[in-house]
């Protein structure tokens, strides 16, 4: 104790009150690194394909994240920065899986302290009658404090044709904790663009309440196709030259069908050629198998889709 | 008379801050951390009403702060003590529990002699404070 108060008063630049003197120059690639903030970031673009405008902005705050941690030990101090985030976008654009990635750069540069990630919809945030919604509603925002609560499909929280909907007294809440307790809680809200747009239309208390709005876009043909290859990897299978040619024009066919959800319908494909293979596979029991075999989805895995069918005879649809 | 009862309760009151790293500690072992209030605290009163549920699976001590918080709010003027249960196999009880609120004004126990047969007397703590209506004491309306 008594060292420290000598060191203390001997050090020239000390302000009043504050325990460390003031840091005046700053590495920030040493900072950049000690934070590891570098790692997540390179996983981000190696891991999630595509979406050009999410990736952006997250380095965007990430770096003003960094910039602020640097600030507060130089003695600048600022308000914690709003980091409540609404990500829109089509379904199976990734929306839930970037909220994950987002919790684990948040924790890292100290933003928020534990780092988990509370995932939930209407149903745990909503009672079921008068004097439930409020004790459930709390009980979620404790669980998430520390950490990130995603609230997926956010837009069914508010139902205007009901009145006397429950909803409404969960978004007072969750309004009054973001708003009073933006250090220990980031809340992070998803769903398809225009009802959230309609969503955040009927609740402008939201709106302005969220600093960071992601548009999350649909993916090109060629990105799906790259999400095709790095799904397959992760499970140890592989398409042969020929089933990769049927493949695009799966992708080209399936886009333009009803009810297309982008990575979400490319991995229901792909689980369902995984399918197709293994009954091929299964139909000849005298073959003797090789490990290629094993791992490899053939062309007629993929031409046995209902999609190439469907295409065949549009009038059915 | 200032009442001592669980841990910490010779030491100074503490702060918020240092509730708050008592409670991060309960639940980094895992502990559910619960809320109790009574104008009761009649040393052999172990049953204090809970605010609300006992608070399972959270992570970080800003949530119960929050709950603490709102019931000082409402029985600011009352005693408040934080317990923590262990729910692990072999201990399923309470592991620690500590005073977090109390009335600014105690006035203590008197010590009341029974005379029963022969010149045996028995003994009685009473609260002063219970000689009122439960709300009404320390202070309350």
């Amino acid at each position: 104790m008594n060292a420290q108060v000598n060191s203390h008063m001997s050090s020239p630049a000390t302000v009043p009150g504050g325990s460390a003197p003031p840091m005046e120059l700053v590495d920030l690639r040493r900072e950049f690194n000690e934070v590891g903030i570098g790692e997540v970031l390179d996983q981000l673009d190696r891991e999630l394909i595509g979406l050009k405008p999410v990736k952006t902005r997250i380095r965007e705050i990430a770096s003003l994240l960094l910039i602020e941690r640097i600030r507060k030990r130089m003695g600048l101090t600022s308000e914690p920065p709003t980091l409540h985030m609404s990500f829109t976008g089509n379904p199976g654009t990734g929306k839930t899986t970037v909220a994950l990635r987002i919790a684990s750069i948040l924790h890292k540069l100290g933003f928020v302290r534990r780092g988990q990630v509370v995932s939930v919809t209407r149903d745990e945030l909503v009672g079921q009658y008068i004097g439930h919604t409020a004790p459930k509603t709390k009980e979620i925002l404790k669980k998430a404090m520390g950490g990130v609560l995603f609230i997926d499909e956010a837009y069914y929280l508010y139902r205007p044709d009901n009145e006397r909907d429950y909803g409404q007294e969960a978004i007072e809440i969750l309004l009054q904790v973001m708003e009073s307790q933006r250090e220990d809680l980031v809340v992070i809200l998803a769903g398809y663009g225009d009802r959230m747009d309609k969503f955040f239309a009927s609740n402008p208390g939201f709106r302005s309440r969220i600093a960071h709005h992601i548009d999350f876009p649909d993916y090109a043909d060629d990105e799906l196709l790259a999400i095709a290859e790095l799904m397959l990897r992760d499970m140890n299978y592989k398409l042969t030259s020929d089933a990769r040619a049927a493949f695009v024009r799966y992708i080209a066919l399936r886009k333009n069908q009803p009810l297309f959800s982008n990575a979400r319908s490319i991995r229901n494909a792909l689980d369902r050629m995984r399918l197709r293979q293994a009954n091929r596979l299964v139909g000849d029991l005298d073959h003797v198998l090789t490990v290629d075999d094993i791992r490899s989805i053939d062309v007629s895995d993929v031409l046995a889709s209902r999609v190439f069918l469907k295409a065949g005879q549009p009038a059915e649809g | 008379m200032r009442i001592t009862q669980g841990c910490f309760s010779f030491l100074p009151d503490l702060t918020d801050e240092q509730i708050t790293r008592q409670v991060q500690y309960c639940l980094g072992k895992g502990w559910a951390v619960n809320i109790e209030f009574t104008d009761d605290p009649h040393p052999r009163n172990n049953f204090w009403e809970m605010w609300g549920l006992p608070m399972f699976d959270l992570r970080d001590a800003a949530g119960v702060m929050m709950e603490l918080n709102e019931c000082r709010k409402v029985y600011g003027d009352r005693y408040i003590r934080m317990s923590a249960y262990d729910s692990s196999h072999g201990w399923e009880s309470l592991r620690l529990s500590f005073i977090v609120n109390r009335p600014k004004d105690e006035p203590g126990f008197r010590l009341e002699r029974h005379e029963v047969e022969g010149r045996n007397i028995r003994y009685t703590t009473k609260s002063y404070a219970v000689d009122r209506p439960e709300g009404q004491r320390y202070g309350g309306k």
